[in-house]
């Protein structure tokens, strides 16, 4: 009983020390805190980097030069995404090759969306427009979040996320205003991510897990379905305004002023996260073959900057 | 040649030698492109995706510029899209698979080599308009060669595994580099007004920058000899075809289509 009261007091006293400001690196922190951050940031960084792949396939049959350098930009800026967050994550003690092992492994999660296939051209907008719209909902209040690496790197990384959900709002533009084929790839994208994207905020909140006490942390500060309505009421008008149809009708409540969405089918989502999505196979695949091929360039690169340094002090 | 002809001729070397740029940036750019989720550390992934990007870039502007030139209405995107093989207009070397990393590395040494020496003299070029492109892209291109060199060195003077790989590249790819250096339709009378450097002058300065680099990198110097007693090379390879199958299906599937 006097454990737990102990237990308590440092938890209390750790959540007033989070009130105050950010958490640095070399400050103290429950071992919970850390051991969460660490899951959700490598999470995220792994998102970013799996990410590239659904989008990357689509560099070498971009339809015009001006879309094929906008898109090797932003899945360059993925990459770089990936590596403040890595980085961020490092600070708390672990490394990028543990946690690239985590994910090979199947240890880490990656987010979900990315085991759908980027089937047209229409999917790039899409992807741009709904994913990284959903994402910059999730983020944007994690810049104010209790851990000051994570919370400058989202600060950066929101910046060029709302860059690119201008730049995927822009190709379902340029479809919705174009030809027949054009407005119907458009359409038939936002049926098949709709939903998908909905499943971004995870779970409703009865059903999530770790949602209390990272609210209490702070390293979560709006719940799921909170977020969610957020994404949904956004969306709504824009999708009128490339008069598109959203899945499901959305109806207006005139109380509120927020949007319908659902039902969402969370069996599709357990089941895809549980690795049974339509890519997570070639997702991890894809991460696996670059880790391998990459083997002999990473130990020449290692071999090379040693004898560097010997040279160097001899 | 009457002054008319001469112009006209003028005006289509000019074109070509346009084109030709474009089309090499335009190539090499699609190729590293696939690199992007596949390299050995992000880091790695960002440097040649940046690589990439300029290049496009590159490509962009030579292509506009050509398109201005030809005065038919043809721009950017016409000329990537709606050519065929044919009429593509860049090296063998560029067009070459990505491989492993040190194919990928030695094939962009190889061509930013003689790209630098170009770009360097084509500052200095008698026509203003390919003097501004070459000012642009040599400061990138310088960028690019620091990073392909120092990749060269590092696997050279790697490990026994990548010293071995990195030569194999070599022996790929040397053949190819005649290529660079075909004077094509037109070069030479561009030359002879002082508008590019002639192939003589690339050359040399090529062979000198990749002696050293090779040298240093633990490889045996490139035989001067049988790079320039394959002409044939001059062409295209079987893989142009599958590189324009996968870039240019979507424009050509809605020809009328604004992207």
């Amino acid at each position: 009983m006097r454990k737990k009261n102990a237990a308590d007091a440092a938890d209390a006293a750790f959540c007033a020390r989070v009130a105050e400001g950010f958490v640095e690196p070399g400050d103290a922190m429950p071992d919970g805190y850390r051991a969460t951050l660490i899951r959700q940031m490598s999470q995220h960084a792994h998102s970013e980097i799996v990410g590239m792949e659904p989008e990357g396939n689509w560099i070498t049959r971009a339809p015009s030069l001006r879309r094929k350098a906008i898109l090797l930009a932003k899945v360059q800026d993925e990459a770089g995404h990936g590596l403040y967050l890595y980085g961020a994550a490092e600070t708390l003690g672990t490394t990028r090759a543990e946690m690239t092992r985590q994910l090979l492994a199947g240890e880490a999660k990656y987010s979900s969306i990315f085991n759908y296939p980027a089937l047209t051209w229409a999917d790039i907008g899409a992807i741009g427009w709904l994913v990284d719209g959903a994402a910059i909902i999730n983020q944007v209040p994690l810049c104010r979040c209790s851990f000051g690496p994570y919370a400058r790197a989202m600060q950066r990384i929101c910046k060029e996320e709302s860059f690119h959900q201008r730049q995927g709002f822009e190709i379902m533009l340029a479809l919705a205003r174009g030809e027949k084929a054009q407005r119907e790839m458009a359409q038939n994208s936002l049926n098949r991510w709709w939903e998908p994207t909905l499943m971004m905020f995870g779970p409703p909140d009865g059903e999530s897990r770790h949602s209390a006490q990272s609210m209490r942390w702070k390293i979560k500060l709006h719940s799921n379905d909170e977020l969610r309505q957020r994404f949904v009421n956004m969306i709504v008008p824009q999708a009128r305004y490339l008069k598109l149809r959203v899945p499901g009708s959305p109806k207006k409540d005139r109380r509120t002023g927020d949007y319908s969405y659902g039902p969402i089918n969370w069996e599709e989502f357990r089941n895809v996260i549980a690795g049974n999505g339509p890519c997570n196979r070639d997702r991890l695949r894809a991460r696996k073959k670059a880790e391998e091929d990459g083997k002999w360039v990473r130990e020449a690169s290692a071999a090379f900057a040693k004898k560097h340094l010997e040279r160097r002090a001899a | 040649m009457s002054s008319i002809s001469e112009k006209i001729s003028l005006r289509r070397a000019r074109f070509d030698f346009a084109l030709r740029m474009g089309d090499n940036g335009l190539i090499l750019s699609h190729r590293l492109s696939q690199w992007l989720g596949r390299a050995h550390a992000i880091e790695e992934d960002i440097a040649l995706a940046n690589i990439a990007l300029d290049l496009l870039g590159q490509a962009r502007l030579w292509l506009s510029l050509a398109g201005r030139i030809e005065g038919r209405g043809r721009g950017e995107d016409a000329l990537a899209f709606f050519r065929g093989e044919s009429d593509f207009r860049h090296f063998a070397l560029a067009e070459q698979p990505n491989g492993d990393f040190a194919r990928t590395i030695m094939r962009q040494f190889l061509f930013d080599a003689r790209q630098l020496a170009l770009l360097e003299k084509l500052g200095e070029s008698a026509d203003k308009e390919f003097a501004a492109l070459a000012a642009k892209g040599a400061k990138e291109t310088s960028y690019h060669i620091r990073h392909s060199a120092a990749w060269m060195r590092r696997l050279g003077c790697g490990t026994a595994e990548s010293n071995r790989r990195l030569k194999e590249a070599a022996e790929e790819l040397l053949r190819f580099c005649g290529g660079m250096f075909c004077e094509e339709r037109g070069e030479e009378l561009l030359a002879r007004r002082g508008v590019i450097p002639s192939a003589d002058i690339l050359r040399a300065q090529w062979q000198s920058t990749v002696e050293q680099v090779f040298a240093e990198s633990d490889l045996p110097p490139p035989d001067a000899k049988a790079i320039d007693s394959r002409p044939s090379f001059c062409g295209h390879t079987e893989h142009l075809g599958y590189i324009l199958a996968e870039m240019q299906s979507l424009p050509r599937l809605h020809p009328q289509a604004k992207w």
